[in-house]
């Protein structure tokens, strides 16, 4: 068996930043998982369809501009429409530490805001993905 | 089982994805799963496009679609990535350019890495290929990045193999490694807006007019500028007239066996590392012979025959 | 600058010290690292002498403040005649509580403003677009109409204090907001004062607020050059920045090479079109990073401005402000932390001490919250209040240039223009900075520094106090910075009623003008002012410039 675990890094939203999404892309690719990158500016049906087809493991959502609340929830919320349910969904940027609780309600299993060792987003995949 | 096979049948995203998985990480269901797709295979169209990175092919590719999108055909993309030796990991980045078309329902992309085989194209393309073919998709576009191996390659899959080329990309033609040049049934001159795109374009004619003497098909030399949708539809006229050409000397039929040659060595190939590397007692003779190896005991041809003794008896 | 004779005697002393002095100590306490390397992976001695400054010409190389070649700082007395401006970037929500707090900061004695806007304002979108989703007043204020101009800058004398706008790819139609609600007041545009960042190729390489492809881009920029000198003249018509590109990863040689090879690009483009250097080089203006290599950050300023002035005479520059290169600097946003926030203030000053030992013509102080979220009041009064303890209270401002003749510093100012030019060399051979960036040559660079500086985190080899060490447990309890709630509402509101009230054939006509030269090559400016003047919104007129130049796409590089 030759299983890789696929994650789909993606920015939504306007917000341009893409320092830190790039930082993780290459920290997961380094520890052997496959990192499909999105670019900039995509909306929440983009991020899913995308997620779909290239039949990903992680959802990995990157945004420091302060609209976490709207678009990472946007998100989550598409894929219960569609019905996936075997997706890890993880977050990081900008993040007050007080809504942090209402996004792991509503999906986003962790969040990994500034000053995050790169080997706790790895390790917190590696334990936690669903298949 | 059968509901996987149903939906990829009818096109549905999510079983292709499914099913695309489940052969890239070779599971044990994958024959099971294989067996069924390849008698609704055949119909689609299998187009390889490779060029060094910045020749603009993931822009070429997304134009490309948009005009068969327009002629009412569906496609399926395929876009390659090199895995790293080191780390067994891929950053797969060419769906970037291709975003708007995520949203087209009758559009399919799948980013893949080449996993450890050694700069060449992973063997799963092939069941990738027959996969979006079953799935009724009319157009198959693979794009490889060009750096070695895989861009030779994808010559076995592909009906037309198209090379893309831009001006003032170093000493581009130099560049190209051998080999490259030879693959190409269509050459495509990308950022034409150059002001050095005549001479790249008269680089390549020579070496054309050499390579093509003393044959019945010239290799045509197509001028695009990508970004702008110029010459897409002189592309896609010489798809077409490089697929008459096929049918009419029935090298059609003769490409697709060589095609299906390939496959089925990649299959037995990897059907013959699973039935050694995969089965525990042998794992384990394995690594008996391989200490004597290192202790000169045994020579590696010898273990080899041990081995294959094992297996085929 | 040093006798040869001396110069011998002193290397002979040095290598005698470094037997009998420096190596017999080591032996016993070896250093702490086998090499000691700055930020850019330049190598830094253990000590600076003489000797490493030898070959130097103090007239031709360091000379005198106020003169060629501007090393040590742009203006004869610097300080001692006028502070730098305390300009502090702020922005959030609607206007109206924008206005507060500028009114707020500017009662605790800053001396300039700078907006920020939102994520729609900076891809000029309304805020009741589809894409403002979400984005409404997060990270900048939302300006979508002059109205909202007007309701900013409220009961603030723009004729008496300089305004700067981060803005970039809308820039030329929020500037020309500023300028309409400027003459609305009576306020001639001749005396209105302050600077537009409007670089747009540091957008493709760093901040990506990019809106249309770099050729109508450059058009635009090289138009508000054009009217910025002859109907503007006190405005500083672009902001060329380093400072994002180094908040994306950069390291300080980069971040200088990559910035004044856009600023060359510029005056190029600008010389291409037919524009006399002479007019509009003085009226350009930076923007640097202050981040945490003390003494990097103020070698790099120095080289900056040597290497400016130098690449200004080549491209034909005759008059002296032709060649200054006048800088804004803000303390590095990525060295915030949001683990034990407090101590951001610590890094803050020192960076901000940095740049004012660099020179810097205005600065910028970060607050120390803002790793977690908008800065609160008292952290951004915390902010102010730290340069003003570096004016009133440090005594560095007494003479110019202090750390001038610092062996270290010199060296390092020579190394930092040496290796800047190497980075112009690459450029150069991929076709210049235009065809760099498609192959996608800055963006890569910038990807590599990063992703090298973090693991460099993750190995410890660099520390970061409170993150990888020192570390506490803790619960952040800080306040955070809260927004009236009803601001997105109240303001899409007030664009609904925009559009009913006013006159909507004068806004079509005008737009319909500005699409008409757009396809041509005039000076969009007077077109955009009058859009502008007959409230078409910030998102209208962009579409309309959409729809004539296209969209830019990122390169599938990364």
């Amino acid at each position: 068996m030759d299983k890789k675990i696929r994650v789909l890094v993606a920015k939504p939203g306007l917000d341009g930043h893409d320092r830190g999404a790039k930082v993780v892309a290459r920290a997961l690719r380094d520890a052997g998982m496959e990192v499909i990158y999105t670019g900039l500016h995509q909306t929440a049906d983009m991020i899913v369809e995308t997620a779909i087809q290239e039949d990903v493991d992680v959802i990995g959502l990157s945004l420091l501009s302060g609209a976490h609340m709207t678009l990472f929830i946007d998100v989550a919320k598409l894929l219960k429409k569609n019905d996936i349910n075997d997706v890890l969904v993880v977050g990081g940027g900008i993040i007050p530490e007080q809504d942090i609780p209402k996004l792991k309600k509503a999906g986003i299993a962790g969040v990994f805001g500034p000053g995050t060792h790169c080997d706790e987003i790895v390790d917190f995949i590696k334990k936690n993905v669903k298949r | 089982m059968n509901e996987l096979i149903s939906g990829v049948l009818r096109g549905d995203p999510r079983s292709v994805a499914r099913l695309i998985t489940y052969v890239e990480n070779q599971s044990e269901k994958t024959s099971e799963f294989m067996k069924q797709i390849h008698s609704h295979t055949g119909k689609a169209q299998i187009i390889g496009i490779t060029g060094v990175m910045g020749s603009g092919k993931s822009t070429l590719i997304c134009e490309l679609t948009r005009k068969y999108r327009e002629q009412g055909k569906s496609v399926g993309i395929i876009a390659i990535d090199p895995t790293s030796p080191f780390s067994g990991g891929a950053l797969l980045g060419d769906r970037v350019r291709m975003m708007e078309l995520a949203m087209d329902k009758d559009v399919f992309i799948r980013s893949m890495g080449t996993r450890g085989v050694l700069g060449g194209l992973t063997s799963a393309v092939y069941d990738v290929v027959e996969i979006l073919d079953a799935s009724k998709k009319d157009i198959i576009i693979i794009e490889t990045v060009g750096v070695g191996q895989a861009e030779v390659d994808v010559v076995k899959i592909a009906d037309t193999t198209i090379v893309v080329l831009v001006p003032g990309l170093g000493d581009s033609i130099q560049t190209i490694k051998a080999g490259v040049m030879e693959i190409a049934d269509i050459f495509v001159v990308n950022k034409a807006d150059n002001p050095k795109v005549e001479q790249t374009i008269a680089e390549i004619q020579s070496l054309v007019d050499i390579s093509c003497f003393d044959k019945e098909r010239k290799i045509p030399i197509v001028k695009t500028i990508a970004k702008q949708g110029d010459g897409i539809g002189e592309m896609i006229g010489e798809i077409e007239k490089h697929r008459k050409y096929l049918d009419e000397t029935k090298t059609f039929e003769m490409q697709r066996r060589l095609r299906y040659e390939a496959e089925l060595v990649e299959i037995i190939k990897k059907q013959l590392m699973s039935m050694i590397f995969d089965e525990e007692t042998l794992k384990k003779k394995i690594d008996t012979l391989l200490n004597k190896i290192y202790s000169k005991e045994i020579d590696p041809y010898t273990a080899s025959e041990e081995i294959l003794g094992k297996i085929l008896k | 600058m040093f006798d040869k004779k001396e110069i011998e005697e002193l290397r002979k002393k040095k290598e005698e010290w470094e037997k009998n002095c420096y190596n017999k100590h080591i032996q016993k306490h070896p250093e702490s690292k086998d090499k000691f390397e700055n930020l850019s992976c330049t190598e830094i001695k253990s000590l600076y002498t003489p000797t490493d400054i030898a070959k130097f010409d103090y007239i031709k190389d360091i000379g005198f403040p106020g003169d060629y070649p501007f090393l040590r700082g742009v203006h004869a007395t610097l300080y001692r005649g006028r502070l730098w401006t305390m300009r502090q970037f702020a922005g959030f929500g609607s206007a109206e509580e924008t206005n507060l707090r500028y009114k707020y900061l500017l009662e605790h004695g800053e001396t300039g403003l700078s907006v920020a806007f939102d994520y729609p304002t900076l891809y000029g979108y309304d805020t009741d677009h589809p894409m403002s989703r979400g984005e409404f007043g997060k990270c900048g204020v939302a300006v979508s109409s002059l109205k909202d101009m007007e309701i900013l800058f409220s009961g603030i004398s723009v004729d008496k204090i300089t305004t700067s706008m981060t803005i970039n790819g809308p820039a030329s139609i929020v500037w020309a907001m500023y300028i309409a609600n400027a003459e609305n007041r009576g306020i001639n545009k001749e005396s209105i004062g302050g600077t537009i960042q409007n670089d747009i190729l540091k957008e493709y390489i760093a901040q990506k607020s990019y809106i249309f492809p770099p050729e109508p881009s450059m058009r635009l920029i090289v138009d508000t050059f054009e009217y910025g000198f002859k109907y503007v003249p006190k405005w500083n018509t672009i902001s060329i920045s380093g400072y994002h590109i180094r908040e994306a990863g950069s390291t300080a040689i980069q971040e200088i090479a990559f910035t004044l090879g856009d600023g060359i690009e510029y005056v190029k483009a600008a010389v291409d079109r037919g524009l006399e250097i002479d007019k509009f080089a003085p009226r350009l203006s930076f923007f640097f990073n202050a981040h945490n290599d003390f003494f990097e950050e103020i070698a790099k300023y120095r080289a900056a401005r040597r290497i400016w002035a130098r690449e200004l005479k080549k491209l034909g520059a005759k008059k002296k402000r032709s060649l200054l290169m006048r800088f804004h600097t803000q303390t590095a946003g990525c060295s915030l932390t949001s683990q034990q926030p407090e101590i951001n203030i610590a890094r803050v000053t020192m960076q901000a001490l940095s740049a004012v030992l660099g020179g810097t013509q205005s600065l910028h102080t970060n607050s120390m919250d803002e790793a977690l979220a908008l800065p609160s009041e008292k952290a951004a009064r915390i902010a102010l209040r730290t340069q003003q303890i570096i004016a009133e209270e440090s005594g560095v401002t007494n003479t110019v240039d202090p750390l001038g003749g610092s062996y270290y510093i010199e060296w390092l100012t020579d190394k930092m223009e040496e290796e800047t030019y190497k980075y112009f060399d690459r450029v150069e051979k991929l076709g210049g900075v235009i065809p760099a960036i498609e192959k996608g040559f800055f963006q890569r660079e910038i990807a590599e520094a990063s992703y090298r500086y973090q693991r460099e985190i993750d190995s410890k080899k660099r520390i970061v106090v409170g993150v990888n060490e020192y570390t506490i447990d803790e619960d952040i309890s800080i306040p955070i910075l809260k927004m009236d709630e009803k601001g997105e509402e109240r303001q899409i509101n007030r664009l609904k009623n925009l559009r009913k009230n006013r006159n909507n054939t004068k806004v079509e006509r005008n737009l319909e003008r500005l699409s008409k030269a757009a396809s041509g090559d005039e000076n969009l400016m007077p077109y955009i002012l009058e859009c502008v003047h007959s409230y078409a919104t910030l998102g209208e007129t962009c579409q309309i410039l959409r729809d004539v130049f296209g969209e830019y796409e990122e390169p599938a590089l990364y």
